[in-house]
């Protein structure tokens, strides 16, 4: 059985926290009042370890630690479900998305093997211009350990002739590689200016 | 609207030079036979898809900008894509450039000139102009998919969320709904055509995604689909390549042919199916062929 988790609020509750997430997804999180229509409408409630609105009501109670090492963060596929029937009019995959983006500053990421993967399909754009799919799959299935990873669709991809073997290497890749060059300088200068250190 | 689409900047993005080949195949083949000029973006990169906007907003507003700035070069208003994941980059990178506090930190990162003054549709959006300018007609149909019993399926993207998307209905769109009565099909009161098929997860966890496509894949049935309409190559490859995955799961076998929308329109516009990539789709769809060849005896 797991243990009941207690809340101390007035011992955890962090109110930069929430000010934070205000800032980075521009929504006012405190309008929330609690209805569940975002959790009624999302399809990965099952697969979250805190239904969405029990995430917008962490970030209103300061609850830094939970929320940005939840899995529900990273599972959180933005279909935009939530956002579009809200009726405060808060775009609450939005929130879910800095969410996401602080948990990976603070290195809080609960789903590392689904960074993982980002970061892998980030290198390959960054290398070649655009992302080489097949490419893709075998570096993740050796980093993730899962090294048989969707082995099973391999022979129709084959068969289909959907298989490519080289990357497309685009002509002026260098402008692509030239934006993430410039995007780690900013970061750096950022978390130089902060004295933390940055996710990728 | 006709001549706006005159001649339309096209951005394919990834997806479509491998498993959604088919998708870019009839796409194009479409809108020649409509007489809508797509000029592909020159040295179109990839847009950071979700891997970049889960890093960085202004990062992935960068990636997809450049493609917006040659676009922009090129003198056209419009860019189209047919992927909805790309289109979503792409609007972002526009939302981003009409925020005066961030314009600035987009600029730096592109590096390159960019006036935001583009805009970015998807491939229904265009066909759906294309319907409502009388590009698309009945008369311009030539095998009507008659007796063919489609569901239409949308997905998250292309109509959500609202003020971000400004087209269709969120709630329930029916653009595509009248593109397939118009090629003479008969489409399902689909409830799920805007439920998540479980979108990138496909390969990081598996079990969502053959969880949530396998009920869209069981509502189509419980209605008596004979085929799946899509206009998005990740819902696509979920729904049809992934289809064992689902089988295996659900202990069943579907047997749902999942179609690109552009193919059910080229094949309606007398466009022969191995110029649409019919033969690409995993599920084979040989059994709207054979409906579409009665038909077209029968006449």
């Amino acid at each position: 059985m797991e243990p009941i988790h207690i809340l101390d609020l007035q011992k955890t509750c962090d109110e930069d926290f929430i000010h934070e997430v205000e800032a980075a997804s521009g929504q006012q999180v405190r309008k929330c009042y609690q209805c569940g229509n975002c959790s009624a409408t999302c399809g990965f409630t099952r697969f979250y370890d805190y239904p969405v609105n029990q995430i917008m009501r962490l970030v209103q109670l300061g609850q830094r630690d939970i929320v940005l090492g939840s899995r529900s963060v990273w599972l959180c596929a933005s279909c935009q479900g939530c956002t579009t029937r809200c009726p405060c009019n808060i775009d609450v995959a939005s929130v879910m998305e800095s969410l996401r983006v602080m948990s990976r500053t603070e290195k809080k990421v609960s789903e590392s093997d689904i960074q993982m993967f980002y970061d892998e399909f980030l290198r390959s754009v960054k290398a070649f211009g655009r992302v080489f799919e097949t490419g893709l799959l075998p570096v993740y299935g050796l980093l993730s350990r899962k090294p048989f990873t969707d082995m099973d669709l391999a022979p129709v991809v084959l068969r289909k002739g959907k298989l490519s073997f080289f990357p497309h290497r685009i002509g002026k890749r260098g402008e692509v590689a030239g934006i993430f060059k410039r995007f780690e300088q900013s970061a750096q200068k950022d978390n130089a200016g902060k004295g933390g250190s940055h996710g990728q | 609207m006709a001549s706006e689409h005159s001649s339309v900047a096209y951005y394919p993005g990834c997806s479509v030079e491998g498993l959604a080949i088919e998708y870019d195949q009839s796409t194009r083949a479409v809108c020649k036979a409509l007489g809508i000029k797509l000029l592909e973006i020159p040295e179109w990169s990839c847009c950071g898809s979700t891997p970049a906007h889960s890093l960085d907003p202004t990062l992935s507003g960068a990636l997809a900008g450049r493609n917006l700035a040659i676009a922009e070069r090129m003198g056209c208003a419009v860019v189209m894509t047919p992927c909805p994941g790309c289109l979503r980059s792409l609007k972002g990178a526009l939302e981003i450039h009409d925020s005066p506090e961030r314009r600035q930190a987009l600029l730096d990162l592109m590096g390159m000139p960019f006036e935001g003054k583009v805009r970015a549709i998807s491939v229904l959006e265009l066909l759906f102009n294309a319907l409502e300018a009388g590009l698309l007609t009945e008369a311009r149909v030539k095998r009507p998919l008659t007796d063919l019993m489609i569901a239409p399926y949308y997905g998250c993207l292309l109509t959500r969320p609202p003020g971000f998307a400004q087209f269709d209905d969120p709630e329930n769109p029916v653009s595509m709904d009248r593109i397939l009565t118009t090629i003479g099909a008969t489409v399902v009161d689909f409830p799920f055509k805007t439920e998540c098929c479980g979108a990138t997860y496909g390969v990081a966890r598996n079990p969502i995604v053959t969880e949530l496509t396998g009920r869209i894949l069981d509502m189509a049935a419980r209605l008596n689909a004979q085929a799946v309409a899509v206009a998005c190559p990740l819902c696509q490859q979920n729904l049809d390549l992934r289809q064992s995955q689902v089988d295996r799961r659900w202990r069943r076998s579907f047997n749902l042919p999942v179609v690109y929308l552009p193919q059910l329109v080229g094949l309606a516009l007398g466009i022969a199916p191995d110029e649409l990539g019919l033969d690409k789709l995993v599920v084979s769809a040989d059994a709207l062929l054979s409906d579409l060849q009665k038909v077209s005896e029968g006449i």
